[in-house]
């Protein structure tokens, strides 16, 4: 199956504007880590990932009446920390949970792609 | 009963769940297995009577049912439709699809796998329970929806999502990694949990308590159990679930509410209690537990604390408090700290109990006015106590526990 996993929110971890040099070092290295669980686990591939500008630069777009509306910030208080995503394959939701524990903690969600086939 | 319904009716009380684990096993059509095995239910229940009970009858249903899903099969073929798939650890390691095992020889990993999918932390746990009694145990959903009080097409509607959520989310039907393992059978163990409390202490409804149903949790954690037979948490929660269990019997009296100590102790089971206490000085609970078989442990200590006294006056409430106060450093909770004032009030007096309810508050609760009630009474202070009656009962959702509060308050 294929997997979006949103990075949405720093849960107990501090922001990371707030991360000491240790500590971004630290969470630069569970990524690396996830990423090599990833290539050595049967069945499992990230098929894309990346972090994503924050908040001030999110653009929220709504179609009413027939007329794009454009405004300012994220779709909802609660994406408003959106870090990044993957697009992950994996063969079930436990397989990708275990791999998921090897990030740092974020919050996460976390929804399978439509099989269109 | 004749013998084909009882022999029909046995074999569906103690194969349902294997029935079911093969047939995911060979089929991964959760959507198609239940409806076969109804079927073939229905089937034996017609030719049974007049064919006579066939040698095998977990083999008989089996069959029939697994004819049933390739019926289907055939048909949505016909009809080239494709439908979602389980995910199955065969799939996951890539093997042949493996061949449909015969009944005689069914195979115990895959019950662990359905009740591992069933109680899948993924779901909702009130879906959860559902789930596991209904396709563990093939308790019928008229019954599940009592036991969790809603009608039944919403539960129909609940299990029905439940299934769907399975498929779609990518729960597979498959025994976890080691590692994460104890804390998976942590999750079956709370989801047992949960539809065992929802029939013995509900918080509406015109029932105190529905105690077959809350058996059929006790069922579930015996069936998990008899595949993980020293898992602490499973065997700490069996002890605890069967002393609470075990004074069903005494807990109401022509419809009315009970207290503990005016119970009729000759109406315990104490088959029951003799057995949870066997369970709670078991090998596997000596050496260090998790916090959930812990905490399960020192409640079903501190049920054992009642269960082992031949009269209320014998009860030794100084343990019971060093019980409560153990639970409290465990798994701190307002229900424990309520419980905890009541054996204070019992062991050091009612004024140093009123003292240990000070500031305290269950959400939703009507029962820390019902106890504050109840010791202001005793303590001989009739007008706070009448007060915090109408306050209970005000609060209370239950009609047999309203009763009692209205008679409590009017005999002051």
């Amino acid at each position: 199956m294929k997997y979006l996993v949103l990075l949405i929110g720093d849960g107990e971890l501090p922001p990371w504007s707030e991360h000491s040099e240790q500590e971004q070092a630290e969470v630069m290295r569970r990524f690396e880590a996830f990423d090599a669980a990833c290539r050595d686990r049967d069945g499992v591939e990230i098929l894309a990932g990346e972090a994503l500008a924050g908040p001030d630069h999110a653009t929220t777009i709504r179609t009413r009446g027939g007329s794009t509306v454009l405004t300012e910030g994220p779709y909802a208080e609660a994406v408003e920390q959106m870090g990044g995503f993957y697009l992950v394959e994996a063969p079930d939701l436990d397989v990708l949970v275990e791999l998921l524990r090897i990030l740092p903690p974020y919050d996460m969600q976390v929804s399978p792609a439509v099989d269109p086939y | 009963m004749s013998a084909a319904d009882r022999a029909l009716e046995r074999v569906v009380r103690e194969e349902w769940g294997r029935l079911v684990a093969l047939l995911l096993a060979g089929f991964r059509r959760l959507d198609l297995v239940e409806d076969a095995l109804g079927d073939a239910v229905e089937a034996a229940n017609r030719t049974w009577p007049a064919d006579g009970v066939p040698a095998n009858p977990a083999g008989w249903l089996m069959t029939a049912a697994k004819r049933r899903v390739i019926d289907r099969l055939r048909t949505e073929d016909v009809a080239a439709r494709k439908q979602p798939l389980l995910l199955t650890d065969a799939q996951r390691h890539q093997e042949v699809v493996r061949t449909m095992a015969d009944s005689g020889s069914l195979v115990e990993d895959d019950v662990l796998r359905l009740v591992l999918m069933c109680a899948h932390p993924a779901l909702a746990p009130e879906s959860a329970g559902a789930l596991s009694l209904r396709l563990v145990l093939g308790v019928p959903t008229a019954d599940i929806a009592r036991l969790f009080l809603v009608p039944e097409p919403t539960m129909a509607a609940r299990i029905t999502r439940a299934k769907k959520r399975i498929v779609g989310a990518g729960i597979p039907f498959a025994v976890p990694d080691a590692s994460v393992l104890p804390e998976r059978l942590d999750v079956v163990a709370q989801t047992a949990y949960l539809a065992f409390t929802a029939g013995y202490s509900p918080g509406t409804g015109p029932d105190l308590l529905r105690a077959e149903l809350s058996g059929e949790a006790i069922r579930l954690v015996r069936v998990v159990l008899g595949l993980r037979p020293d898992e602490p948490a499973l065997v700490a929660l069996l002890a605890l679930m069967l002393l609470q269990h075990s004074r069903r019997d005494a807990r109401t009296r022509d419809g009315r509410l009970v207290l503990l100590a005016d119970q009729d102790r000759t109406r315990w089971h104490h088959d029951e209690v003799a057995e949870a206490t066997g369970l709670l000085g078991s090998r596997c609970l000596s050496g260090p537990v998790t916090p959930l078989t812990a905490a399960y442990v020192l409640q079903a200590r501190i049920a054992a604390e009642h269960a082992t006294v031949a009269t209320p006056e014998e009860t030794r409430w100084d343990r019971v408090v060093h019980l409560y106060d153990l639970l409290l450093q465990v798994a701190p909770s307002p229900g424990a700290r309520l419980a905890r004032a009541v054996a204070v009030a019992e062991d050091r007096g009612t004024a140093v109990g009123l003292a240990a309810l000070e500031g305290l508050e269950v959400p939703e609760s009507h029962r820390p006015a019902a106890v504050r009630a109840e010791l202001l009474s005793r303590a001989g202070d009739t007008d706070a106590a009448r007060a915090a009656y109408d306050q209970a009962i005000a609060a209370c959702r239950n009609d047999v526990e309203r009763a009692f509060l209205l008679a409590q308050r009017d005999a002051l």
